[in-house]
């Protein structure tokens, strides 16, 4: 059990509000992603819920239970660290052990819980290393185990990936979500990149400057962002964004549409966008065409299905598909 | 590239030479100290008896017979080693106060504690007697051991604050988040993890301890008499017995000689507040 909720919450440091006032419900077994841009507050919202650091206004709900002044150790959540964080004298047996021997658990029980902890993460011939002789991957494989082993009501991840490279990353990706289907057990998960939070998530918000742009689920996000950020931000590659006399014309100040909606056809015509191929990236499945001089925005970016033998300075006709275009008014939210 | 070879090792030779003058430079009065204590005390003042003499024990056994060098070297080790102890259970907390929750004021307040040190001894020298005199603590073990520990805190705290500060803050706030209390994160994670600079800050406070003078000369005079009063007490009344005052300083710093020999690397990481790795 662990919904979370935070009512009103505010952090300063000193004199610089870092988070204004905030509302925010996390449901019971959810997984949820806080995603934004390096800086915006995110680790700082995350440490308030665990209570690493204190509010400077405002309340946090943990079950139900107002945990506004309750101690970190007291709250029942485990965290996992980007640094890993494990406790370098202790070898992985003791670091995973940790937890359980200070809430004063069976010395039977920790080695059960150790010996399935480990068989899930495929720790077990490493129990008796120190986390100085393990690989990155490794380690942040004991931060999981250690966060996992004493049954928290909720699991907070503060870009647990980022120090991984990319090939680990993919593969812990998908181990995470999947504990987090077998164990149902409430999950917020920090990231400043947006695959991570489209692939992992339940609910998705979109944090900037310490402000909630938006809630919901990846495909909401990706389909009805709420304002420019948003949907600058969700998807990859970046939505075009268009001004002037094609946004006037659909009584917008803003048109968005995102580059797989966008349709490469043979000839220049009526309501087709023209204009100059920079860079083709082939890459079989998709080919992505970075495309100037449509008079349109600085650069296009177009993601065509399938191979299309277009090169560099090649000229390139495109037709938007028109029930994809998002709107956008003068203070860059959404029409409907 | 030759040349630049050349150069270094020529760079290298020079930093050698000029280590080893000052290494000389510094041993020598001790060099003499010990030399001096073989000597009687009427070789001891004549200069062509510098290098040549005939080598005597006397000295050594006049001072265990006459002045109970054991009471005093008890004393020492008695004085330095709670002061350690106490300045380590006041300091500890304090330094992990102020490296993992620093306040708005946590700056000053070191600073501060450091300019104590610069407060001249003497200038307290009269109420200090004063005070210990009518509270009845002059002249005991437990007002030594309260000074001392005084006199090191600062020191002591501020060497362990730099040693806490190198542990990332992150292991403790993991610390935290497996429910582990205050008392529990001091003992199952800051102390392992900042053992050596632990073990660094105390031999340093022991030393420090062991040969402080000004206050143990003043404010005993046998109950709690350290070494260092029984050298300065070879010194005054009986005039000038060079040979004999050698031996009593060669016997009262001998056992820290000794202990920071065998300690060198830790005291090197001590005294560079661990910059050198
Ligand atoms: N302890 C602190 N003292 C002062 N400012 C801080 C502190 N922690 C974070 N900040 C500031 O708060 C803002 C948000 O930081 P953070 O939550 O770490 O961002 P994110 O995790 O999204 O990259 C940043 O501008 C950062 O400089
Ligand atoms: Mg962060």
């Amino acid at each position: 059990m662990g919904s979370i909720v935070l009512e009103q919450v505010t952090k300063s440091f000193g004199e610089t509000q870092v988070i204004p006032p905030l509302d925010l419900t996390i449901e019971d077994g959810e997984f949820a992603v806080f995603v934004g841009p390096s800086g915006c507050g995110k680790s700082t919202l995350l440490r308030l819920i665990a209570g690493l650091e204190d509010t400077t206004s405002g309340r946090v709900l943990i079950d139900g239970a107002d945990m506004t002044e309750v101690s970190p150790s007291k709250r029942g959540l485990s965290m996992v660290f980007q640094t890993y964080a494990l406790y370098p004298h202790m070898t992985v047996r003791k670091n995973i052990a940790f937890p359980m021997r200070m809430a004063g658990m069976s010395e039977a029980e920790q080695e059960k819980r150790i010996m399935a902890a480990a068989e899930s993460l495929n720790l077990t011939d490493y129990l008796d290393r120190k986390p100085g002789q393990l690989s990155g991957g490794q380690r942040q494989r004991v931060a999981i185990g250690r966060a996992i082993v004493r049954d928290p009501s909720a699991f907070l991840f503060d870009e647990p990936l980022s120090n991984l490279d990319a090939a680990l990353r993919v593969g812990m990706r998908i181990e995470i979500t999947e504990m987090h289907a077998r164990m149902k057990t409430t999950m917020i998960y920090v990231t400043h990149d947006q695959v991570e939070a489209m692939t992992m998530a339940d609910k998705i918000v979109v944090l900037q400057a310490g402000v909630i742009e938006q809630v919901g689920s990846p495909l909401d996000l990706y389909h009805t962002p709420r304002n420019l950020f948003v949907a600058g931000f969700i998807g990859s590659p970046k939505m075009n964004f268009i001004e002037g006399p094609e946004a006037d014309q659909r009584g917008a100040t803003t048109v968005g549409i995102r580059p797989e909606h966008i349709d490469v056809v043979e000839g220049p015509g009526e309501g087709i966008w023209s204009g100059t191929v920079g860079v083709a990236e082939h890459l079989g499945s998709d080919t992505f065409f970075h495309i100037h001089e449509t008079g349109l925005a600085e650069t296009m970016t177009v993601r065509a299905v399938g191979n299309v033998a277009l090169r560099h300075g090649d000229a390139i006709h495109l037709r938007p598909r028109e029930a994809e275009m998002h709107r956008f008014d003068a203070e860059g939210l959404r029409m409907s | 590239m030759a040349i630049v070879a050349q150069s270094t090792r020529r760079g290298r030779i020079s930093r050698a030479t000029f280590a080893w003058i000052v290494g000389l430079l510094f041993f020598f009065p001790i060099f003499w100290m010990v030399l001096t204590s073989f000597k009687t005390d009427a070789d001891a003042v004549k200069p062509e008896h510098l290098f040549f003499f005939t080598p005597t024990l006397e000295n050594y056994l006049n001072m265990t017979e006459n002045y109970d060098y054991w009471r005093f070297a008890q004393n020492s080790i008695i004085t330095a080693v709670f002061a350690t102890i106490f300045a380590l259970a006041v300091g500890i907390p304090c330094a992990y106060a102020m490296a993992f929750n620093p306040a708005r004021g946590t700056k000053d307040i070191l600073m501060w504690m450091l300019s104590t040190k610069m407060l001249p001894a003497a200038a307290v020298l009269y109420p200090m007697t004063f005070l210990t005199k009518s509270l009845g603590l002059f002249d005991t073990k437990f007002l030594i051991i309260v000074v001392l520990m005084l006199i090191n805190l600062p020191i002591v705290i501020w060497m362990l604050f730099t040693y806490f500060k190198e542990i990332p803050k992150e292991i403790i706030e993991a610390g935290q988040m497996d429910g582990v209390n205050t008392w529990g994160e001091v003992r199952e994670i800051l102390i392992p993890l900042a053992w050596g600079g632990i073990v660094s800050t105390a031999l340093l406070c022991f030393i420090f301890c062991w040969n402080e003078a000004y206050w143990t000369v003043r404010l005993t005079t046998t109950d709690a008499a350290t070494l260092s009063k029984l050298i300065e007490g070879n010194r005054a009344p009986e005039g000038l017995f060079f040979g004999r005052l050698s031996a009593v300083s060669t016997a009262a710093v001998g056992p820290i000689v000794v202990l920071g020999w065998f300690c060198q690397k830790q005291l090197v990481q001590g005294l560079t507040f661990g910059a050198v790795k």
